[in-house]
């Protein structure tokens, strides 16, 4: 069974007045079939932990270990990373102009699983991976992000969360800027992904709107760069009441 | 708003014809301050005398016209003037010239493809192109071999005549190449050129654009690849004489290993009379490696506030690190994902050739020097 390990995980970024600390000793194990919600308020890291298990070179790590079933994840290039099975959905996916999605899931593909999907096939299973999401197939000829809307970028990354089949699922806010219809389709396409038992995925949310689609095993709190408090799925209503106040109180930002 | 175009006034010298109308540049010149001299080979100081050859083939459907003429033909220069020493020497040097003429109301269904291949040496020549009125034709210009060389080229294009031009600069690493092309757009006539630039040591290309009389439209796109030790110069100039007229420039460069150097200057003015001008500008360019050097000046000049649109930008970029991220995240291997970025970087302006065997032959180059950038 798949495992991320993530132990005492320090990383800083470069600011104006030098280094700055982000996280301050993360601990965190994601197995295969569960799913965990990191909740926290702004600017307390969970974005930063998502891009550092996924490798942006914006972030340097200071300290601790990340292991995917024993090997050692941050000696990983970032494809390395990808391919061993680490998937991040991006908050804020980016255009990659003159390049067509068709294209770019097809070299995704290739690079993933190791070999080029056989072209009968492949067509099939992306027009009914995208047929699932709600999405044209017109949508296939654009490229990467390049004048998509806030919802089409997001069905985006989870279509490429479908045909890619990762071990480990990051989802970076997957929820921030999505009406409620795009956000159900959305989050049936995660939730198709989790019932094949087969992925962990870790949730990254500032709301707990998302939650009523996906039900997380485990809720964890991050404030000032670490986990504050972890628990069952009620720890989420007691966010939905209480918010994160209680958890920011005298911390730094 | 200037009263007194900049544009023209900071040039050392007035168009001439003459090339004893201009001074000898001494590189800090406006026109001159990014290019260097001394890899010019005598071109600017009237020391390259004219002891090389260039081999042409003209290849054109039967509708055209191919002369050969001497200087005193009518047809030569009624697109624009010399407008710095090295194109004036060349007006100054030249023989012969060949005049390509496509009739009014002729619609080519084949490309005009004039190959010009350098045998060594310093070499001058000056070109027109002729499109009638009406009359739509797709130009092939292609530069390969060896050469020092500096030339005029004139595309001068009838009333409503539709006129692209695609200049493939793939000289051998030893060729220097100067050229000022003038565009004269007639009414409701449309110009597009895609000017290539991968080889050469030193290539500096000018394209300037007037418009005789209302209506028309320029297209100006551009694509390069600068590798290490070359300098390729691409300077605009879109002069709006005339009402309703409207302009996009688009050129992109991706440069690479030490000492590239690529230079663009983008002038844009639109003249009192030029009312109801739509006119945009854009380049940019992204840098593979450190040692190369990117000199993008975009400028605009408006003396009338009744235009429709206007717009420059600029924008010279570190290989594009979320892009590449964005790819590798998804498994890609950092060479496959450069590739993809740069080719998909230059992709809507290869689109813009239209040609497809000169597309194919822009990608492979395109491959080949990506690969040399990797190795």
């Amino acid at each position: 069974m798949a495992t991320l390990e993530i132990h005492d995980l320090h990383v800083s970024v470069d600011g104006e007045g030098g280094p700055k600390e982000i996280l301050r000793g993360v601990d965190l194990t994601v197995k295969q079939g569960e799913t965990h919600a990191i909740m926290g308020p702004n600017g307390s890291g969970k974005s930063t932990l998502a891009y550092s298990l996924a490798g942006h070179p914006k972030y340097t790590i200071t300290g601790g270990s990340v292991a995917l079933d024993g090997e050692d994840v941050l000696a990983m290039s970032v494809d390395e990373r990808a391919r061993a099975g680490v998937f991040l959905a991006m908050q804020y996916p980016v255009e990659i102009p003159g390049v067509s999605v068709s294209n770019f899931l097809r070299t995704s593909a290739t690079a993933v699983r190791g070999e080029a999907p056989k072209l009968r096939t492949w067509v099939k299973e992306v027009k009914e991976a995208m047929a699932r999401l709600e999405m044209n197939p017109a949508f296939a000829e654009r490229n990467v992000n390049e004048g998509f809307s806030g919802g089409e970028k997001k069905r985006h990354e989870i279509l490429q969360l479908e045909l890619l089949k990762p071990k480990i699922a990051i989802l970076d806010e997957t929820d921030s800027g999505l009406d409620i219809d795009a956000l159900r389709i959305v989050s049936e396409g995660v939730n198709r992904v989790r019932e094949s038992g087969e992925v962990g995925t870790l949730l990254i949310t500032h709301y707990t709107r998302i939650l009523r689609y996906i039900k997380p095993d485990h809720v964890h709190v991050f404030a000032a760069g670490r986990i504050v408090e972890s628990g069952g799925p009620e720890l989420a209503d007691k966010l939905e009441a209480e918010g994160y106040e209680q958890y920011t109180k005298g911390t730094v930002g | 708003m200037a009263a007194d175009s900049t544009v023209a006034t900071r040039m050392s010298a007035p168009p001439s014809f003459d090339v004893a109308d201009f001074p000898v540049p001494h590189g800090r010149e406006e026109e001159w301050r990014f290019t260097p001299l001394d890899r010019l080979r005598g071109l600017h100081d009237g020391t390259a005398t004219a002891d090389g050859s260039v081999k042409v083939v003209v290849d054109a459907p039967d509708a055209v016209t191919v002369e050969t003429v001497g200087r005193d033909d009518p047809r030569i220069g009624k697109a624009g003037k010399p407008v710095d020493r090295v194109a004036a020497q060349a007006f100054s040097a030249f023989e012969k010239a060949t005049v390509v003429s496509v009739p009014a109301e002729a619609v080519l269904t084949e490309p005009v493809r004039v190959s010009l291949h350098g045998e060594g040496g310093v070499t001058y020549g000056h070109t027109v192109f002729s499109v009638g009125a009406f009359a739509e034709a797709v130009l092939v210009l292609d530069h390969t071999g060896d050469t020092v060389r500096s030339a005029n080229v004139e595309f001068q294009v009838g009333d409503g005549a539709k006129l692209t031009v695609v200049s493939v600069q793939d000289w051998d690493g030893t060729a220097v190449h100067c050229s000022q092309h003038n565009v004269l757009i007639g009414r409701d006539a449309s110009f597009k050129s895609v000017v290539v630039t991968f080889g050469g040591d030193l290539v500096r290309i000018h394209p300037r654009v007037t418009y005789a009389a209302p209506g028309g439209e320029a297209e100006l796109y551009g694509l390069y690849f600068t590798h290490n030790g070359q300098h390729q110069e691409h300077r605009l100039f879109v002069d709006h004489t005339a009402p309703n007229c409207r302009s996009d420039v688009a050129y992109k460069g991706a440069l690479q290993g030490t000492d590239a150097h690529a230079v663009w200057i983008g002038d844009v003015l639109i003249r009192a009379a030029a009312t109801g001008t739509d006119t945009y500008e854009l380049n940019r360019n992204l840098v593979l490696t450190d040692g190369a050097r990117v000199d993008s000046v975009p400028n605009l000049e408006i003396e009338t506030g009744e235009i429709v649109g206007a717009g420059p930008a600029s924008a010279t970029g570190r290989f594009e690190d979320e892009q590449l991220f964005s790819l590798m995240a998804r498994g890609i291997p950092a060479e496959e994902a450069r590739r993809l970025v740069v080719r998909g970087f230059f992709a809507e302006l290869v689109q813009q050739i239209g040609v497809p065997d000169v597309e194919e032959r822009l990608i492979a180059k395109l491959e080949a020097e990506l690969k040399a950038s990797i190795a």
